[in-house]
């Protein structure tokens, strides 16, 4: 168990292409920190970079009190699952388990007792002796894991470990990934693009864009106070609706839309409002207008996808938004619906800087 | 449908008959008495004389200088087949390990440099490769046979490709576990590359054995003979001494040779097709 410190870590290949550009962060002991972002914004590289298995081109990145910029990867007492689980084909499940600890010239005996334990605790010590390709995707996942366990890192680094399962399997899978890590109690960094794996899985969570965390904090903190358009747009399933528009000291306009409520914006400025389809709700008199397109009914909850009346979007099509509805919200389609919501819990960032102002 | 499958099982017998038939009379024939043979040409039917000529072809010395029975050529092509064999595998195992996971300086250009020498037969290099043997006093020794021949452009190639269709993670994942580049190389590539080793054993072992002008350079002495060379030596008493010719003899060397391959070929083909088709993941 240790705490992990980045310091202006940088990342610039030898094309002068810059993958990671300075990031700080500090992840405590026992910490669960989940970087998301879009792909190619160098989370993975950020990670393989804590791993050893990127160099660093600027900054420090320490493990505990130790300093790792030069230490080899084998030596910075991390573990890493890989996405593809890089299982040795040619090994048994018990010789990929046990393969770290004979590089390290661990006795036999205290070998085998360690791979058994995990493979207790992991429910595989059925398959002890099969090859990987006797195994289904979920069970390579967890020798995988086991393969980082019986080495008790001081780190645990996740490269998209769920991202080949199929949706069910992923499900229960993060949830075992959650419970082992609090059981172990191992600070551990995981990679993911899908946003729901990193809001329920992160103690906090990272967001990372074209190279610097844009927001760090946890999970509830990014969603309900984004500090940026791009940490507002990543973060929420079903995702934020962004309605271009300008403010002209009373109301926010587009078009013909005007939405009063708001007050102390700069004008003349491109800005965006972004309002949570949950936030919305059916109300007579209020603001919006849509008309359905689409219903998407998941059980408990309904998803209605429609166009904003009276606006536009930049390039001047239609405008999608979509509303979240208890699971009786049937509406047809075409049918027009009144929508509206409470200023307080829209955010306005400008458009060019994505910052947020209210 | 039935029109094509009757037709096309005319053609591979037919395919069959052209490649084995040629074996087949060479067989028959060196089941007959030399004067049968002499008298009325190459035979289609097995004669009664089998055990008669393989027996004095495989233990009793012939040759010019009367020195060399089949059983001791047998053993220096077998000695040369897999020494050539292994040694290619070794050596080009570990030249494409270099090339594919190291970086160093010109490796590219290195590595083409060693695919161009593919364009350069060994009859090309004979002389110098000679005289070099020569120098080092490996003439007529196994050691001269088969070291000038271990370095395998296609060999080389052949590794290469295969190594670069093995993902990166299990390399990251072995520097993870703390693996050595010897550990890497020995404990996950080796057995990786299992089926393609077997592959390039059997077509080397077989390009090995069938050596002719190599060992013709390289051995004075008739107990280093192989037995391709063998049957050239046959061959050669035929047109020069007086003696009735030992065509059938030359026949039975023929067959002893092919056997080897053809043993090695069918004792192996499965992992041999695999080797070739399979990129094991």
């Amino acid at each position: 168990m240790s705490s992990v410190t980045l310091k202006d870590v940088r990342k610039t290949y030898p094309n002068g292409a810059e993958a990671i550009r300075g990031v700080d962060m500090d992840i405590k002991s026992g910490e669960l920190i989940v970087f998301v972002g879009p792909s190619g914004c160098g989370k993975s590289t950020l990670l393989r970079m804590v791993a050893g298995l990127e160099g660093i081109s600027g900054g420090d990145i320490s493990i505990g009190e130790r300093l790792i910029n030069d230490v080899s990867p084998s030596e910075r007492d991390v573990a890493m699952v890989f996405q593809n689980y890089a299982l040795y084909p040619h090994m048994s499940v018990r010789g990929n388990m046990s393969y770290g600890l004979k590089n390290r010239k661990m006795p036999k005996a205290e070998i085998d007792q360690k791979v058994n334990d995990a493979a207790k605790m992991l429910k595989i010590d059925a398959f002890l002796e099969r090859q990987p390709n006797q195994l289904s995707g979920g069970q390579r996942q967890r020798v995988a894991m086991g393969r980082a366990i019986v080495r008790e890192p001081s780190v645990f680094l996740f490269d998209e470990p769920l991202s080949n399962l199929d949706a069910k399997l992923r499900v229960q899978m993060r949830i075992e990934i959650k419970k082992l890590q609090r059981r172990m109690n191992v600070t551990s960094i995981y990679v993911t693009h899908d946003q729901t794996e990193a809001m329920t899985l992160a103690d906090r969570l990272a967001v990372i864009n074209e190279g610097r965390v844009e927001q760090m904090g946890a999970p509830m903190e990014l969603y309900t106070n984004p500090k940026t358009l791009f940490v507002a747009s990543f973060i929420g399933a079903p995702a934020i609706n962004l309605i271009p528009v300008t403010f002209d000291g009373q109301t926010l306009n587009n078009g013909p839309l005007e939405l009063s409520g708001f007050t102390g914006l700069p004008e003349n400025t491109d800005l965006v409002l972004g309002i949570r389809p949950d936030v919305m709700d059916k109300n007579p008199s209020g603001q919006f207008e849509m008309r359905v397109d689409l219903v998407e009914r998941h059980g408990g909850e309904t998803l209605i996808y429609g166009a904003l009346s009276n606006a536009v979007d930049n390039q001047g099509e239609e405008l999608e938004i979509c509303l979240k509805g208890d699971k009786e919200m049937l509406p047809e389609l075409d049918e027009k619906l009144q929508l509206g919501f409470d200023p307080s819990t829209a955010f306005v960032f400008r458009k060019d800087t994505g910052e947020r102002l209210i | 449908m039935e029109r094509t499958r009757i037709s096309t099982h005319i053609i591979l017998i037919c395919g069959a008959m052209f490649m084995t038939l040629p074996v087949w009379i060479a067989f028959a024939t060196s089941t007959h008495a030399p004067e049968t043979i002499l008298r009325e040409g190459l035979q289609f039917w097995p004669g009664g004389n089998f055990l008669k000529t393989y027996k004095e072809v495989l233990f009793v010395e012939g040759g010019v200088m009367k020195k060399v029975t089949a059983i001791t050529m047998l053993k220096n092509s077998l000695i040369l087949g897999i020494g050539f064999a292994v040694g290619k595998v070794i050596v080009s195992m570990l030249a494409a390990y270099a090339i594919v996971y190291f970086r160093f300086r010109f490796a590219v250009p290195l590595f083409w440099v060693i695919f161009m020498t593919l364009l350069l037969p060994l009859e090309v290099r004979i002389i110098p490769s000679y005289k070099v043997v020569a120098d080092l006093g490996l003439l007529d020794t196994q050691a001269g046979l088969i070291i000038p021949l271990i370095a395998s452009a296609t060999g080389t190639f052949f590794f290469r490709q295969f190594f670069r269709s093995v993902p990166d993670e299990l390399l990251e994942a072995a520097r993870l576990d703390g693996a050595t580049a010897w550990g890497f190389f020995k404990d996950i590539l080796v057995p990786l590359s299992k089926t393609m080793i077997a592959a390039i054993l059997i077509i080397m072992f077989v390009v090995g054995w069938n050596q002719y002008l190599w060992p013709l350079i390289m051995t004075t002495k008739e107990e280093n003979y192989t037995l391709v060379i063998g049957i050239k030596q046959i061959y050669q008493v035929l047109s020069e001494g007086g003696e009735i010719p030992q065509f059938q003899k030359a026949f039975a060397m023929t067959i002893l040779a092919t056997l080897p391959p053809v043993l090695v070929v069918l004792i192996f083909q499965n992992w041999f097709v695999k080797g070739l088709v399979e990129s094991e993941k």
